[in-house]
């Protein structure tokens, strides 16, 4: 089984007047099947985790550890990393001009599994990831991105979450901009993904709206570059009703 | 001053015109200002059958048409020979008519004059396909006669040390279509102008191309779109890659230029022109210019606008393609490619499409696409198909 082992994780972002620590010795296990949530205020870094783990050359990694299945995860190049099994859905996804979305997948889904999918099976299997996001065919012929609304980026993610079977998943604020609608189109696809237990799935979020439609196994609270609490799903309905003051107050005191 | 009267200054350039000022005339060893004892350059031709290919007295010919600056002039000048080919009377063949024009080494300057004639309703492709090394200056003239259709497709595939000015002017008659492509890759500096004029009523000009220039290339393109005539059309769309070496200094800089004319004369009414100019920048040690102009002395006109936008292939997009698994390499050419695509398909012969497609994925510094990898690209439109 699939493990994701981060361990004293310290990341750091080059700023004005020199570099500025975000993550302060993260620690964190998610194995395949599992669903985690990482519930966060603002600036607490949550994103910094999803990024450095991606390899988004913009952070440094200054000391700790990141394995999958015992392989240095931080070793590897960013391709790398998706093609050893880690998937990251990104807040902000990029527009890509001039390339389509159908072209991106088959391009994408080849470099993942090693080989080009059969033509006849892959086309069933794109049309029915997308049938069941509610996603209209003539989105494979749109570039990637470009001018996509808010929920269609999500679903799109999602799409690339469902074709790529990914052993772990980070879903870096997939609820946020999205309207109730699109959410549980969403949550279902991240449901159906999980539910086939093949993915550890790390949900990271800033509201608890999503944890109504997608049930985490585990929940951990981040605040200022590392997890200062762990539960399992009622911690979740706690910070529903509480919010994250006593956890930033705490940390401030500390 | 307007952007035709620039193409009229009938003086050596110093590099202060308007038309020379992007130009590094100390690079074009003197072939701008004077051209002596020339050489021609190695022609084969390959016609279509029908195509009437002969070798005319140049002094025999008419004076060039159209806007002529000096280096163009002197160049014709300096011509002894011309070139005709001719696509006659109703001939209709998309086989290409094919013109390989090797240089004759870089010592000695070489001229060119090619004329091609597509007569009254005929159809046909020319590919002018330059290779090799060579100072050289050409002009190619081209008359499309009325109700004619006419590709000129222009490949500039030279030898790194390659210097190249090029006047490409074509008159476009009554219901005539002209299509210019050029597709610059090689060279030390080239500087083609292309220009067009209107002879009747109903012309239509469609000029395309690409355009990519690595460490210490120079690649220039100017249009000229002379609407003089009521009722034509004309479309420019040039789309430029610009890969520079930052380690190599000054010497690494990849430099762009395209400036795109069009003058709508006061009885030009019901003309309809757009031009269009991107560049996709893909390393530091860049330069792109990208100018569009455009003059309008009627206000009778079906449309006329332009775009222009040099942007960069940035890290943000190749962090998301690789984070799907795609390695750099591979995420580069996939931009790249999706790049150029649409005016690539707009060449409309498909043999050269390909060529000119295996051409920029060799400026990429990749391998050119392996068997899977275009059995890939034939499923991929296989899957276009299947999701429309």
């Amino acid at each position: 089984m699939a493990t994701l082992d981060i361990r004293d994780l310290h990341v750091s972002v080059n700023a004005e007047g020199g570099p500025r620590e975000i993550l302060r010795g993260v620690d964190l296990t998610v194995k395949q099947g599992e669903t985690h949530a990482i519930m966060g205020p603002n600036g607490s870094g949550k994103s910094t985790l999803a990024y450095s783990v991606a390899g988004h050359p913009k952070y440094t990694i200054t000391s700790g550890t990141v394995t999958l299945d015992g392989e240095d995860v931080l070793a590897m190049t960013v391709d790398q990393r998706a093609r050893a099994g880690l998937f990251l859905a990104m807040q902000y996804p990029v527009e890509v001009p001039g390339v389509s979305v159908s072209n991106f997948l088959r391009t994408s889904v080849t470099a993942v599994k090693g080989e080009a999918p059969k033509l006849r099976t892959w086309v069933k299997e794109m049309r029915t990831a997308m049938d069941a996001l509610s996603m209209d065919p003539a989105f494979a012929e749109r570039n990637v991105n470009e001018g996509f609304s808010g929920g269609e980026k999500k679903r799109h993610e999602i799409l690339q979450m469902e074709l790529l079977k990914p052993k772990i998943a980070i879903l870096d604020e997939t609820d946020s901009g999205l309207d109730v609608d699109a959410l549980k189109v969403v949550s279902e696809g991240v449901n159906r993904v999980a539910s086939s237990g093949e993915v550890g799935v790390l949900l990271i979020t800033h509201y608890t709206r999503i944890l109504r439609y997608i049930r985490p196994d585990f929940v951990h609270v981040f605040v200022d570059g590392r997890i200062v609490a762990e539960g399992g799903p009622e911690l979740a309905d706690a910070l529903e009703a509480d919010g994250y003051d006593r956890y930033i107050k705490a940390a401030a005191s500390a | 001053m307007t952007v035709t009267d620039t193409h009229t200054d009938f003086v050596a350039p110093t590099g202060r015109e308007e038309a020379w000022r992007f130009t590094p005339l100390k690079s074009l060893r003197g072939i701008y200002s004077e051209i002596n004892s020339p050489v021609p350059p190695q022609l084969t031709i390959d016609a279509a059958a029908g195509v009437v290919v002969t070798s005319v007295d140049t002094t025999a010919l008419p004076a060039a048409s159209g806007p002529v600056d000096w280096s163009s002039a002197i160049a014709r000048a300096a011509t002894t020979q011309s070139t005709v080919i001719t696509l006659p009377r109703d001939f209709v063949d998309s086989t290409p008519t094919v013109v390989r024009i090797e240089g004759s080494g870089v010592d000695t300057p070489s001229v060119a004059h090619i004329v091609i004639n597509a007569e009254l309703f005929s159809r046909g492709v020319v590919v002018l396909e330059h290779s090799g090394s060579a100072t050289y200056s050409a002009n190619v003239e081209i008359n499309v006669a009325d109700g004619a259709h006419l590709t000129v497709v222009s490949i500039q595939s030279w030898s790194a040390d390659t210097v190249h000015l090029g006047r490409q002017h074509a008159v476009v008659g009554r219901d005539a279509t002209f299509r210019s492509f050029i597709a610059t890759f090689g060279g030390k500096v080239v500087r083609l102008v292309p220009t067009v004029e209107y002879a009747g009523p109903g012309g239509n000009a469609e000029l395309m191309g690409v355009f990519f220039a690595d460490a210490g290339q120079h690649l220039e393109h100017r249009s000229l779109i002379d609407h003089a005539v009521p009722h034509c059309r004309s479309n420019v769309m040039y789309k430029g890659a610009l890969k520079g070496d930052p380690a190599l200094g000054p010497e690494g800089i990849a430099r762009t230029v395209w400036v795109g004319d069009v003058i709508i004369r006061a009885a030009a009414i019901g003309t309809e022109t757009y031009e269009l100019n991107r560049n996709l920048v893909l390393t530091d040690a860049a330069r792109a210019d990208s100018v569009p102009n455009l003059e309008i002395e009627t206000g009778e006109i079906v449309g006329a606008g332009h775009a222009s936008a040099t942007g960069r292939f940035d890290d943000e997009q190749l962090f998301y393609l690789q984070s799907r698994g795609i390695p750099a390499d591979v995420a580069t050419r996939l931009v790249v490619r999706g790049f150029f695509a649409d005016v690539i398909t707009k060449l409309g012969v498909p043999e050269w499409e390909s060529h000119l497609q295996a051409a920029i994925d060799s400026e990429l510094g990749l391998a050119a696409g392996s068997e899977s990898e275009d059995d890939q690209s034939e499923d991929d439109q296989a899957v276009d198909e299947a999701t429309a």
